[in-house]
């Protein structure tokens, strides 16, 4: 697995390393990209924590992981560069290995929800609901 | 071959899982993942025997050399870990094969699937280790996760089901936390190397991003190792796991997220950052201390005594995460002795449960009444590891219950060492309610059990015996945990 | 074969033994013979250190290194000597005397007995050869551990509780204070070897001295200082055997052994002296003399009073040691070898007075001497050696106590020690006074027949009398060996 352009952080990392340390105005709409990447972030977040049905808490854990990929993504772009192929024309690429890395990371997410929906099915074959308080109450009364 | 330890560590587990999918159920299969495990063992043992006597060992993947490819990095710390995790691997197998052949439920015809799952979750446990890439970290860790996560859910009670599925939610929020501080990093540094990283770092170390970073991993390591208050995954998981995959993940899933932590903190942030700048430390030991103390409260009216030891067991990662947070050599010397000191006494306990829920098909506390009398063999293992938590002298516990008072005390922080010993006495509240429901309480009546079968006992005993020796030969748990140590903090030779 | 070679022995043997004994759980002989050749094997070892240890001799063995500089360590000097003679001595008969009492009881688990005794000997001897201080840790929790299953042996309510307050006060105790004056000790001064004057001056000073002398003292809770006596009378549940070589003898001695230690060559006595911190440990141990001595009065239980008088003994050894004079810790440490006479008669009279007669109580003991003139007897002479008359050994230790009090110039604490041997006769002789003068209660026959516990258990109490009187004559050997602790 070689990884190139490790040596050398990609111009536009150093535009979101200028943003973070001093907020400048002209920048936060120029990295909207960034701004995608936190709302769906806390979409998903919120929908894990509030929702009581098992399946939309894993919908809201699939947003919330997306939500990491374009985070990925968007920081291997460079403005004007283009895609990574040795042709001796474009002097300017996009980094290429965040694509890379996410790539594993979105088979992870898969077989994450893959494995989440199994359980979803399996508890419900066991409980015969896949509400969490229904679930919980149940396991109540087991306790007991 | 000696070259390639690094590699074969992770690549023998990893051929082995899916083999095992493809032989027949039967004796084979276990055969198969048995030899699998203890080849892991020896790789483990060789490359802590090379590590010590000729130091780090850096291995680049594929031939790519760092920071461009993938290094494997072994130094006296991860070597100690692989150890730990590798034995612990394979003391469980041992015990494993009667637990899946006659109480869990699954078909025979599944039954390989659980040493596919078993062995890829070794896989991922021993990666994380061995590896010293950090985006490499995040994807062993989902390999050691998303296995876990079937492991347990094949307990025999249906809340195995939930707690799998809370702890697959909890889990995986963890891990994004910890891909979004690893990207954080690579966007400030263009490196995913720990060494490189480590180099890097200093001279950004003063941005928001860096921060950002360090928060997101913090959080995101703290759910994995089941940091209070971030634990709620764990009692839940613990308690209905199958009795073999609780032995084995409470010896050693925690363990391996607290050596990520150690890792990132020390080696790729360095202590100066983390505890000089950042204050780790104040964080850390509050809620090190309310761990230990909570936890320990509610072991005591827990009824059932797997779900008491799981409670137990976040009080003893509170232990750890205190040994790390006096940010000294020999609060960490205790922390990382306590890693292996806790995964042998844990080991113990849950596997002697195992022995016990074998035979009487439960572990509540009334259903223990008699026990002691009746399993007399299995009980002495209990009682074995029990002192050991409790750590009593002689007993692997003890050791790192020394060096956590002595880092206490060289701290100055008087309360800290008073407030360890007392919770240490809460342990033996809670060890003593199963010692005497088990020896004083007579049995119901009509209640044909006998001992557990060997196979059962002799890995548990083996781990029990284990406590004993390393409570007195403490070369391994505390001159190399001390090496480890001076290695992570940079100090010493 | 030379001390260094002999003294890991004495370890072995007994666990050696405790094997043994487990192995043969289904024949009784060879179980008993096992231990009783075991005791006699521990015997010799022991004897055979002690004329090297008396000429001056210290052989050291160190076992493992349990982390740089601090390894476990074996190491004979003439206070560990004395109280692993005194251990040795009385284990072979007691050994003879539970066999007796056991069988004559028709007890249950007799095997898990003899092994948890026989690991109760060896925690003793480790104890007592113990060269640095966490090797006596770890025997001292080895010791509480190992006499859990003898104290509750009984399996009973009564026994658990009795259980759960003997573990709670003991493992508490000593992992609450004791573990931590050890560590605070490392830390301070980087050793925790007994070196002779101690290793701590000049290392803590001002009020701390007197806080880590606390930690030590209730630390140690097998001393039985008050407010940490409570287990030692409850720990009287257990069988007569156990109170009689545990409850008088391997385990309170342990505990005040370890007292004189920490304070002979931890602290040292020199040091004590200077900062003056031990002066409130001599009125805690003075009050613990007293107000042990008037419970023992208020107990109608033979068991019970003779676990109070026990208390009380102990506050002697506690009030030589912290005394801080030579003649003060050697009349404590004379005191340890005295009492253990004495008292191991007095329990294994109170074990055979309850296999003969089913007696427990000492209202119930009316006339009984007659029949038992034997038992009585040993009894009147052990009261008598506990009170401290002369022919008897009781007398130099509390000569010696007295000394080390003048020494101090503690006059009050001179009246506490005169106070308390008047209470000593107003509890123990009325036990020998009904059983020879008090009219029987039923009928009274004026010929009662002769009717005495077995002769295991008789001929072992009778020797131990014997014993206190033999002591009497060898206060100036005894004297000699001790002399050299307090000296740098």
């Amino acid at each position: 697995m070689p990884r190139d352009g490790c040596n050398a952080p990609a111009p536009q990392s150093a535009a979101l390393r200028g943003w973070l340390g001093t907020t400048n105005k002209m920048q936060i709409l120029g990295l909207y990209n960034y701004w995608i990447f936190i709302v769906l972030m806390m979409c998903g977040f919120y929908v894990v924590i509030s929702r009581g049905n098992l399946v939309k808490k894993l919908v809201g854990l699939n947003i919330f992981q997306t939500s990491v990929f374009i985070l990925y993504i968007s920081m291997g772009k460079i403005i004007g560069g283009t895609a990574p192929i040795l042709t001796g024309t474009a002097t300017v690429y996009s980094n290429p290995l965040p694509h890379v890395l996410i790539l594993t990371a979105i088979v992870v997410g898969i077989a994450t929800t893959a494995l989440g929906l199994a359980l979803v099915v399996r508890i419900h074959e066991a409980y015969g609901t896949i509400e969490e308080d229904e679930i919980h109450a149940q396991s109540e009364d087991e306790a007991l | 071959m000696t070259e390639h330890l690094p590699a074969l560590q992770v690549v023998v587990p990893l051929i082995a899982a899916p083999l095992c999918a493809l032989l027949r159920p039967g004796r084979a299969v276990w055969l198969l993942a048995m030899a699998t495990c203890a080849l892991c063992l020896l790789i483990a043992a060789l490359l802590l025997d090379q590590v010590l006597a000729r130091g780090v060992i850096s291995y680049a993947m594929g031939g790519w050399p760092a920071p461009w490819g993938i290094e494997y990095r072994v130094d006296v710390a991860n070597a100690y870990m692989l150890l730990v995790v590798a034995t612990i691997g394979a003391v469980v197998m041992a015990f494993a094969r009667t637990v899946v052949e006659q109480r869990i439920r699954l078909p025979a015809s599944k039954q390989p699937w659980f040493y596919t799952t078993y062995l890829l979750c070794l896989t991922g446990l021993l990666g994380m280790i061995v590896t010293g890439d950090a985006f490499n970290v995040f994807v062993f860790l989902e390999i050691s996760s998303l296995s876990s996560y079937v492991l347990i859910s094949i307990g025999r009670d249906r809340r195995a089901l939930t707690a799998a599925y809370q702890y697959l939610i909890m889990g995986t929020i963890g891990a994004t936390f910890i891909l979004i501080g690893i990207g954080f990093l690579y966007v400030m540094t263009g490196t995913l190397n720990m060494a490189d990283l480590t180099a890097r770092l200093p001279a950004v170390a003063d941005t928001r991003t860096v921060r950002a970073a360090f928060a997101f991993l913090t959080i995101g390591i703290s759910l994995k190792l089941a940091l209070f208050p971030l634990h709620l995954w764990l009692p839940n998981a613990y308690a209905y796991a199958p009795s073999a995959v609780t032995a084995f993940l409470a010896a050693t899933a925690t363990k391996v997220a607290i050596y990520v932590l150690l890792r990132f903190f020390f080696t790729i942030f360095g202590a100066q950052f983390s505890f000089g700048t950042m204050r780790l430390d104040v964080i850390l030991l509050p809620l090190a201390l309310a761990g230990i103390f909570s936890a320990s409260v509610v072991a005591i009216f827990q009824t059932n005594v797997k779900r008491m030891l799981a409670y137990s067991s976040v009080a003893q990662i509170g232990y750890m995460i205190l040994g790390i947070s006096l940010v000294s050599v020999t609060g960490l010397t205790a922390a990382i002795s306590h890693l292996f000191n806790h995964a042998l006494m844990k080991g113990t306990l849950f596997m002697a449960l195992g022995c016990v829920s074998f035979r009487i098909g439960a572990v509540s506390l009334d259903r223990l009444a008699g026990v002691g009398r009746i399993m007399p063999w299995t009980m002495g293992a209990f009682v074995i590891g029990g002192l050991s938590l409790i750590g009593v002298p002689l007993t692997a516990g003890f050791v790192s219950k020394w060096y956590l008072i002595l880092g206490a005390l060289e701290r100055g922080w008087w309360p800290v060492a008073l407030l360890v010993l007392l919770t240490s006495l809460l342990a033996v509240v809670y060890i003593w309610r199963v010692v005497e429901t088990a020896y004083f309480q007579p049995a119901p009546e009509g209640r044909a059990t006998g001992e557990a079968p060997l196979a059962l006992l002799a890995p548990t005993w083996t781990l029990a015996l284990a406590n004993l020796y390393f409570g007195l030969d403490t070369s391994l748990n505390a001159g190399v945990a001390r090496r480890a140590a001076e290695a992570l903090l940079g100090v010493g030779p | 074969m030379n001390s260094e070679t002999i003294l890991p022995l004495a370890l072995f043997i007994p666990l050696a033994s405790a094997c043994f004994i487990a192995l043969n759980d289904g024949r009784p002989d060879w179980r008993e013979g096992a231990t009783l050749l075991g005791s006699l094997l521990l015997l010799g070892v022991v004897l055979s250190l002690l004329p090297a240890v008396a000429a001056g001799a210290r052989p050291t063995v160190d076992l493992l290194e349990f982390a740089p500089g601090l390894p476990l360590r074996l190491s004979v000097e003439p206070l560990g000597m004395t109280f692993a003679a005194v251990a040795a001595l009385l284990w072979p008969l007691n050994s003879l005397y539970s066999i007796g009492y056991m069988r004559g009881n028709q007890e249950q688990h007799q095997t898990r007995f003899y092994v948890c005794f026989a690991i109760a000997i060896a925690s003793a001897i480790g104890i007592a050869f113990a060269g640095n201080l966490l090797t006596l840790f770890i025997f001292y929790e080895a010791l509480t551990l190992s006499t859990y299953p003898l104290v509750t042996h009984k399996g009973t309510e009564e026994a658990k509780q009795a259980g759960r307050l003997y573990l709670g006060i003991l493992i508490g105790t000593s992992i609450g204070f004791l573990l931590l004056a050890i560590v605070w000790t490392w830390a301070v001064a980087g050793t925790l070897e007994f070196a002779p004057g101690g290793i701590l001056a000049g290392k803590v000073d001002g009020p701390l001295v007197n806080v880590l002398l606390a930690l030590y003292m209730f630390g140690i809770g097998k001393a039985a200082l008050m407010p940490f006596h409570r287990w030692l009378p409850a720990a009287m549940v257990a069988p007569t055997p156990v109170s009689a070589l545990l409850h008088a003898v391997a385990v309170v001695k342990a505990g005040v052994f370890s007292v004189l230690k920490v304070i002979v060559y931890i602290f040292g006595i020199d040091f004590l002296k200077d900062t003056g911190a031990s002066n409130w440990l001599m009125w805690v141990a003075a009050l613990t003399v007293l107000l042990a001595s008037f419970v023992a009065l208020t107990k109608d239980n033979l068991k019970a009073r003779l676990a109070y008088s026990t208390v009380s003994q102990l506050g002697y050894v506690v009030l030589g040691a912290a005394l801080a004079t030579s003649m003060g810790v050697i009349g404590g440490s004379m005191q340890i070898v005295m009492h253990a006479f004495g008292k191991i008669t007095l329990f294994f009279c109170a074990g055979a007075i309850y296999t003969a007669a089913h007696k427990t109580e000492v209202s119930q003991l009316d006339g009984l001497g007659r029949a038992m003139p034997f038992t009585f007897g040993a009894f009147l002479i052990g009261a008598l050696s506990i009170i401290g008359l002369p022919p008897l050994g009781g007398s130099w230790s509390k000569w010696y106590l007295l000394v080390g009090a003048a020494d101090a110039e503690q006059w009050a604490l001179m009246a506490v020690l005169l106070l308390s041997s008047l209470l000593n006769v107003a509890y123990l002789l009325p036990v020998p006074a009904r059983g020879f003068f008090a009219a029987a209660p039923a009928g009274g026959a004026a010929q009662i027949p002769i009717r005495e516990a077995p002769l295991a258990c008789v001929v072992p109490l009778c020797l131990t009398a014997l014993g206190c009187l033999w002591l009497f004559f060898q206060a100036d050997s005894l004297y000699a060996l001790l002399a050299p602790i307090t000296v740098r």
